[in-house]
C-alpha cells in the first residue's frame, strides 16, 4: 500500500478502478474493459467446448451475484411499497404510504440534517487536510517521507469498531486522553467535557473520527497523482517566481482535478454509509437521537421496531439521495474543471 | 539582506511543515500506542490520570479476553469465516474475471454491465432483505422437517461476503487481464494446451501480483465487517468485531477495561501485522525490480 511511484501496483490498480468507475459515471461506457472478440477457424471448431468453458467459468459468479446482490437491491423496493411486522406474514400493499409517513417523520428528518451536517464537514475537512499533506509529502523533501506516509495510512486497516473504542477511551469524561490534555490549559479542576455525551458537541467528535479514519487513504490516492505531474512544469513555475500556493492551485490541483473530482463523488456515498458504521459502534444514535444518520435509523425501523416495509422505505430515500448528491458534486465540479 | 530574510521565512515554512506532519502522525500513533499499553495494566490502573505507564505487565487481560470474553472463540470463527470467504471468493472471481475480459460471447455485455452496477450497491442497504430472505428459507427447511440452515452459519456468511465482494474483485481482476498480451494464450493454444489448462497454468500465475492485491483488499475488509455478521450471526458464534462490541457494551456497565483493551489488540493486531509485512514485501520488490533494470 505505497504510492504509484514506489512501485506498486496496488495503488495503481485501485486508481485505475476508482477512475474507471468514474467514466461510466459520467455515462460514457466501459470501453476497453471487453476484449475484442476471438476470430479464427480454431475457434469455429472447438465453439462448443469454448461454450462450456464460458458457461462454467461465468456461471457461479451471476448466480451468486443475483441472489445475493441483485434480487435483494430489487426486494427494498419492493419491500418499501409494503407494510411489514417482520415475522408474521401479514404483508399489506401500501402503494406510497411509508413515503408519506417519512415526510412527517421528524426522527427521519433529524437523522437527515445529521447526515447532511456530517457529509459536509468530513468532506471539506478531509479533502483539504489529504490534499495538503499530499502536496506536503510529495512535493517538498522531508525527513522520514515513508514513515508519515506508512503511519498516516495506518487508520485505513483497523475496523470501524476499533476505532470506535479508541474513540471511546479519547473521549473518556473521566479519564479520557483529550480531557486529560485539555485539562492542563484549563485546570483540571473544571467540570470535564462531555464529548459524547452533550448533544451539540456529539457531532463534531463524530466528525473527527471519521477524518481521522480518511485522510490517509485519500493522501495516499492523492499522492499517487500527484507522482504523475512532470517536474519540468514546476521547475518552470518557479522559474517564473510562483511560490508554492501558487504552484499548488495553478498546476498540483488542475492536474489532479479528474481524481478529485472522482474521489469526490464516492466520497459522498461511502460517508453515508461510514457515517452509519461510526454511530452504529461508537454513539448507537445517542444521545437521545443526537447522531441518528440515515442507515442507522433505516437499521432501527428495521430491527428493533421490526416495520421493515417502514425501513426499507427509508432505505429507497437514502438510495435516491445519495446518487443525487453525488450527480449534483460531479455536476458542480466539471463546470469548474472547464474553467482551467 | 534580502536573501537572508527568504532564508529564515524558509526555515519557518519547513517547521511549520514538520509541525503539521508530526501533529497528524502523533494523532494516530499515540492513540494506537496507547491501546497496545493499556492492553497490559490492571484494572486499578485505569482510575486517574490516563497517561501513566503500566506498572507491569498484566497478562491476564489476555487470557480474560480469550477466555471469558470468548475473543479466542470469536478469533477462530473470524479466521474461519474471512480464509472461506476468500477461497471461495478467488474460485469463482478469477474464472469469471479471465473470461468476461477476454471473451465475448452472447450476454458477455449484459453480464459485464452487471457488475459493473454492483460496484454501487451498499451492502448496508441490502442486509435487511439478505437477512429476510434467510429467515424464510429457515421456515421452508422447518416445514420440511429440517433444522435451520442460513441464519448462524459461518459459511453463509463467508458466502455472503464473497459476493457481494464478487463485483469490485472481477472489476479490478478482469482490468488486469485485459492487458496480458494474446500470443501466450496462442502460443499455448497451438501447444496443444485446454481452455481450461491454459487459464489455470499461463493466465493465472500472471495475474499473481493482482490476485495478491485482492487478498489483500478483501481480508481486510471481511476482517473487519461487522454489520453482515452481527445480522446474520444471532447466537454464539460471532466474528471478531462483533465480539468487540459486546465488549465495549459490557465495560460501560462493569468496567472490564484490560479485558476491552487486550480485545482490542487482538483484533488490531492481525490487520496491523499484514500491513507492515506488506511495506517490507514491497520494498523487497522494489530492489529485485531495480536489479532486473
Amino acid at each position: 500500500m505505497t504510492e504509484r511511484s514506489e512501485g506498486s501496483r496496488l495503488w495503481s490498480v485501485f486508481l485505475t478502478v476508482k477512475s474507471a468507475v468514474g467514466r461510466t459515471w459520467n455515462g460514457k461506457d466501459a470501453a476497453g474493459w471487453i476484449h475484442q472478440p476471438e476470430t479464427g477457424g480454431t475457434e469455429l471448431k472447438r465453439g462448443r467446448a469454448r461454450s462450456v468453458f464460458i458457461g462454467v467459468c461465468v456461471a457461479p459468479a451471476v448466480i451468486l451475484f443475483i441472489i445475493f446482490m441483485l434480487i435483494p437491491t430489487f426486494n427494498v423496493f419492493k419491500m418499501s411499497l409494503y407494510k411489514w411486522g417482520g415475522y408474521s406474514n401479514n404483508k399489506e400493499f401500501v402503494g406510497l404510504n411509508n413515503f408519506k409517513i417519512l415526510m412527517e417523520d421528524m426522527n427521519f428528518f433529524r437523522s437527515f440534517q445529521n447526515t447532511v451536517l456530517l457529509i459536509t464537514f468530513v468532506t471539506i475537512v478531509t479533502m483539504a487536510l489529504a490534499l495538503i499533506f499530499a502536496a506536503l509529502l510529495s512535493r517538498e523533501k522531508i525527513r522520514g517521507q515513508n514513515f508519515f506516509r506508512i503511519v498516516f495510512y495506518i487508520p485505513n486497516i483497523l475496523s470501524v469498531v476499533v476505532i470506535s473504542a479508541i474513540f471511546s477511551a479519547i473521549y473518556d469524561p473521566n479519564n479520557g486522553l483529550l480531557n486529560s490534555v485539555i485539562g492542563i490549559f484549563r485546570g483540571s479542576d473544571k467540570t470535564p467535557i462531555l464529548w459524547l455525551g452533550d448533544q451539540k458537541l456529539v457531532i463534531y467528535s463524530l466528525v473527527i473520527a471519521m477524518i481521522w479514519q480518511a485522510i490517509g487513504y485519500y493522501m495516499v490516492m492523492y499522492m499517487a497523482s500527484m507522482a504523475a505531474v512532470p517536474e519540468s512544469l514546476y521547475e518552470s513555475a518557479s522559474l517564473e517566481g510562483a511560490g508554492r500556493i501558487r504552484q499548488f492551485f495553478s498546476i498540483t490541483l488542475p492536474l489532479i482535478w479528474v481524481n478529485v473530482r472522482t474521489t469526490l463523488t464516492f466520497f459522498v456515498i461511502s460517508s453515508i454509509n461510514l457515517s452509519f458504521l461510526f454511530v452504529k459502534s461508537l454513539t448507537s444514535g445517542g444521545p437521545d437521537g443526537s447522531t441518528e444518520v440515515f442507515l442507522s435509523y433505516m437499521y432501527k425501523q428495521a430491527y428493533t421496531n421490526s416495520s421493515y416495509g417502514y425501513g426499507m422505505a427509508i432505505g429507497v430515500v437514502v438510495f435516491l439521495f445519495s446518487f443525487g448528491l453525488s450527480a449534483v458534486v460531479n455536476f458542480v465540479t466539471k463546470r469548474e474543471i472547464l474553467e482551467y | 539582506m534580502k536573501k537572508k530574510k527568504e532564508m529564515s521565512l524558509e526555515t519557518l515554512y519547513r517547521i511549520f511543515i514538520y509541525v503539521a506532519l508530526l501533529t497528524l502522525a502523533v494523532s494516530i500513533v499515540v492513540p494506537v500506542g496507547w491501546v497496545f499499553l493499556a492492553s497490559i495494566k490492571e484494572n486499578s490502573e485505569f482510575y486517574g490520570n490516563p497517561w501513566t505507564m503500566p506498572k507491569g505487565f498484566y497478562f491476564q487481560n489476555f487470557v480474560d479476553a480469550f477466555q471469558k470474553a470468548k475473543m479466542g472463540e470469536y478469533f477462530l470463527n473470524s479466521v474461519l469465516v474471512t480464509a472461506l470467504a476468500l477461497i471461495l471468493l478467488l474460485v469463482v472471481a478469477l474464472p469469471a474475471a479471465y473470461v468476461l475480459a477476454r471473451y465475448r460471447f452472447r450476454g458477455s455485455r449484459l453480464i459485464n454491465t452487471m457488475f459493473m452496477g454492483g460496484l454501487f450497491i451498499n451492502v448496508n442497504y441490502i442486509v435487511v432483505p439478505i437477512f429476510l430472505m434467510f429467515v424464510d428459507a429457515d421456515k421452508f427447511l422447518k416445514k420440511a422437517g429440517m433444522g435451520s440452515f442460513f441464519l448462524n452459519n459461518l459459511f453463509v456468511v463467508a458466502l455472503v461476503y464473497a459476493s457481494t465482494a464478487l463485483p469490485f474483485t472481477i472489476y479490478l481482476l478482469s482490468g488486469f487481464f485485459a492487458t496480458i498480451p494474446r500470443d501466450y494464450e496462442e502460443a499455448a493454444y497451438v501447444d496443444g494446451s485446454g481452455y481450461f489448462r491454459t487459464m489455470v497454468r499461463v493466465m493465472m500465475p500472471m495475474a499473481l501480483p493482482s490476485i495478491i492485491t485482492v487478498i489483500l483488499f478483501n481480508f481486510l475488509s471481511f476482517w473487519n465487517e461487522y454489520i453482515i455478521s452481527m445480522t446474520l450471526l444471532t447466537k454464539d458464534a460471532k466474528t471478531l468485531p462483533v465480539g468487540l462490541m459486546q465488549l465495549m457494551q459490557a465495560q460501560k456497565a462493569a468496567a472490564n477495561y484490560g479485558q476491552l483493551y487486550a480485545g482490542l489488540v487482538i483484533v488490531m493486531l492481525p490487520t496491523l501485522i499484514l500491513y507492515i509485512m506488506v511495506q517490507k514485501k514491497l520494498t523487497q520488490g522494489m530492489s529485485l525490480g531495480g536489479l532486473k533494470g
